[in-house]
């Protein structure tokens, strides 16, 4: 008997570190759970308290730059080359040099985008900038739908790094042999899409063109049997891209559809909408400011298959499903990074 | 008596080792000397081998090796020959069906192809299990009602990998062998076809599945609990009714006014368990070959109940909207 009881301790030990190791990636309980649909539909956000703390810290704003004087003549007359910001006050300008210096470039200071001719755009860094300052601009303006009423400025996606901590670059995924292990764009764990196995890059497909994300028919019955429709490995696709954008902005996936039916809109919440508009942003400003970027940026800014840095949900979200929790950083620069009048 | 409370086996009687009853019809001899086992005799009985090999038995097992040495060799290449990397991503590696542009012809190798041979030595060795317990049963004069619930599992399995895959005219509809490709699979066809949930034999299929795991529950508490009268020796009193027999009867007579007899009993449980397979297999063979939106058809059929608006507006799909952003 005592062969037993040693042996059911062993078991019981065993069985205590065998939990202990699967279940430490989990967050500690109790959960929140909001309510964000009709009650018994499953309709609701969970979110661990803990990771909230964290993310709540991560997310503070920085004070405004203080109050610069409006008047004076417009800085073009002033500097030289200034493309951009030519229509502000020299004080409203260098206030928001400032800015972008502590929100971009703290450590670098001003040298990191100019030389020492500050009209000079020899630096890649400054003519990226400028590009930016232009796609902030046309965020404020354009896309109001998905991005009114906080806005955008430099710090949403920067957060005093120089390039930003959430950027995508076409993924072909680990090298393996011609013959044999093909992994398919997908089947390793990546961070982009939750560790999950479905493909690790489904933004150079799906932000190429958004109008591919739906999966779904909407008839009951096939209507043609030569055309079935999107396959299986699509809606993987897909599923890879709602993935990132759950853990993105750190939602379940019922705070956009109701799970019963992903496609349905009338029993969708209303941020549905704002997100089929955010996915339309993404695809615009890689499209029409990240992509073309590439030849200006040195080899180390490129991805492995050399193409330029580029935007998605969590660029500017980080974890949160309004970024800075809906802070608005804009409406203390007004006159500088919303449209140009 | 203490023993036969508990909730698993403590005392094993264990006699001589024995090879079982004469075979005239057995093709092969059994292979192996008997050993006996204290740890296995916890959960079953101690005495381990003689084992009958066969034809279909060895031919099984060669074709399922195979299988799973290409699956585990695609595996090993997908993680550069490294085995560490294999163990750490073993629930991420997967051997993919090919891509949808190969329809239903034979891929090359590293684009589907090795799936494609997995898998019909998987289909082999599965089929000739299946031979294998069919004779196994006829040549011990038993019934064969084990090969016929497994039938119902192949099925499942059929259908899965080989019939609707073929009425789709694509094998990438087929499933990945990955542990969690597999699943990410399952919830992407359900996602696909809007919602499994609303399929009616899906419905079924959980249903069994469940009520399966009831039955067991039930039937395996009330053996244990007339274990002290010899409710064990079940089979015997299908024909001669104990003790044990009668107050199992009585217990759920008493409790939910019905119950099933020491023969019936087997009778549910077989038949529970092979329709989860069955319905199941029904279910997926016609979603997107009969059925392309369960979710839809549900609505259609007055099955998917509607709910109260929650928001102050309804959500409008931006893309109907004029002047759309595309």
């Amino acid at each position: 008997m005592k062969t037993i009881s040693f042996a059911r301790k062993t078991l019981a030990g065993a069985l205590a570190i065998g939990s202990a190791i699967l279940l430490a990636g989990c967050d500690l309980p109790p959960q929140e759970s909001e309510q964000s649909g009709y009650r018994g539909t499953g309709m609701d956000q969970i979110r661990s308290p803990e990771r909230v703390d964290v993310l709540q810290a991560l997310n503070v704003v920085p004070e405004p730059q203080p109050e610069a004087p409006k008047d004076g003549p417009p800085v073009s007359q002033i500097y030289q080359n200034v493309k951009v910001l030519g229509h502000l006050s020299e004080g409203e300008f260098l206030r928001i040099m400032t800015a972008i210096t502590e929100w971009v470039m703290p450590e670098q200071g001003c040298g990191g985008c100019h030389s020492d001719n500050l009209a000079d755009d020899s630096m890649y860094t400054k003519v990226v900038a400028r590009r930016m300052l232009q796609m902030t601009q046309d965020i404020n303006a354009k896309w109001t739908n998905h991005v009114a009423p906080a806005g955008v400025t430099c710090y949403t996606c920067h957060r005093g790094l120089q390039v930003p901590q959430y950027v995508w670059f076409n993924d072909p995924g680990p090298t393996t042999p011609a013959y044999m292990g093909n992994r398919n764009g997908q089947n390793y764990p990546a961070a982009a899409v939750a560790y999950s196995t479905l493909p690790s890059d489904p933004f150079s497909t799906l932000l190429n063109n958004p109008n591919q994300i739906r999966v779904q028919n909407a008839v009951a019955l096939p209507t043609d049997l030569k055309a079935p429709g999107k396959p299986i490995q699509d809606t993987e696709t897909t599923y890879a891209l709602m993935m990132h954008m759950s853990k993105g902005l750190g939602v379940n996936c019922t705070f956009c559809h109701n799970s019963r039916a992903f496609s349905s809109w009338e029993q969708s919440p209303p941020q549905r909408s704002t997100a089929w508009y955010g996915l339309r942003m993404v695809s615009d400003l890689n499209h029409s400011y990240l992509d073309p970027l590439k030849p200006v940026y040195p080899e180390n800014r490129l991805g492995p298959t050399g193409d330029a840095p580029k935007a998605n949900c969590a660029t500017c979200h980080q974890g949160v499903n309004k970024p800075l929790y809906g802070v608005s950083m804009l409406k203390d620069y007004l006159t500088e990074l919303s449209a140009k009048k | 008596m203490i023993e036969y409370q508990t909730i698993f086996t403590q005392v094993q009687a264990r006699g001589h080792a024995h090879d079982g009853v004469a075979m005239d019809r057995g093709t092969w001899p059994r292979e192996g000397k008997p050993f006996f086992n204290h740890w296995l005799g916890v959960i079953g009985n101690a005495q381990i081998g003689p084992f009958y090999l066969g034809t279909l038995g060895l031919a099984s097992l060669v074709s399922g090796g195979l299988a799973i040495f290409i699956i585990g060799m695609n595996y090993l290449a997908s993680v550069n020959w490294n085995p560490i990397q294999m163990v750490r991503q073993l629930f991420w590696l997967s051997l993919d069906p090919p891509a949808p542009k190969y329809g239903l012809s034979f891929p090359p190798l590293n684009d589907g192809g090795w799936w494609m041979i997995a898998s019909f030595f998987l289909l082999l060795a599965v089929m000739l299990w299946w031979g294998r317990t069919y004779w196994r049963a006829r040549a011990l004069g038993l019934g064969t009602h084990v090969a016929w619930a497994f039938a119902s599992a192949i099925w499942l399995f059929l259908v899965l990998g080989l019939i609707r895959p073929i009425l789709m005219g694509s094998w990438s509809e087929a499933v990945p062998y990955g542990i969690f490709s597999h699943l990410d699979w399952t919830a992407a066809f359900s996602i696909r076809y809007g919602n499994l949930f609303y399929n009616p034999f899906h419905a079924l299929s959980i249903a069994f599945l469940y009520g399966s795991t009831l039955l067991f529950a039930m039937h395996g508490a009330t053996i244990l609990a007339v274990h002290r009268f010899g409710g064990e020796r079940e089979i015997e009193q299908i024909t001669d009714r104990g003790t044990a027999s009668e107050r199992a009867a009585l217990f759920w007579r008493w409790t939910m006014g019905f119950n099933a007899t020491m023969e019936s009993i087997h009778r549910w449980a077989w038949w529970f368990a092979v329709l989860t397979t069955l319905t199941g297999g029904i279910g997926i063979l016609l979603t997107g070959t009969a059925v392309d939106n369960w979710y839809l058809w549900a609505v259609k059929h007055g099955v998917a109940p509607q709910y109260p608006d929650y928001w102050p507006t309804v959500t409008v799909d931006p893309a109907s909207l004029p002047g759309a952003v595309k």
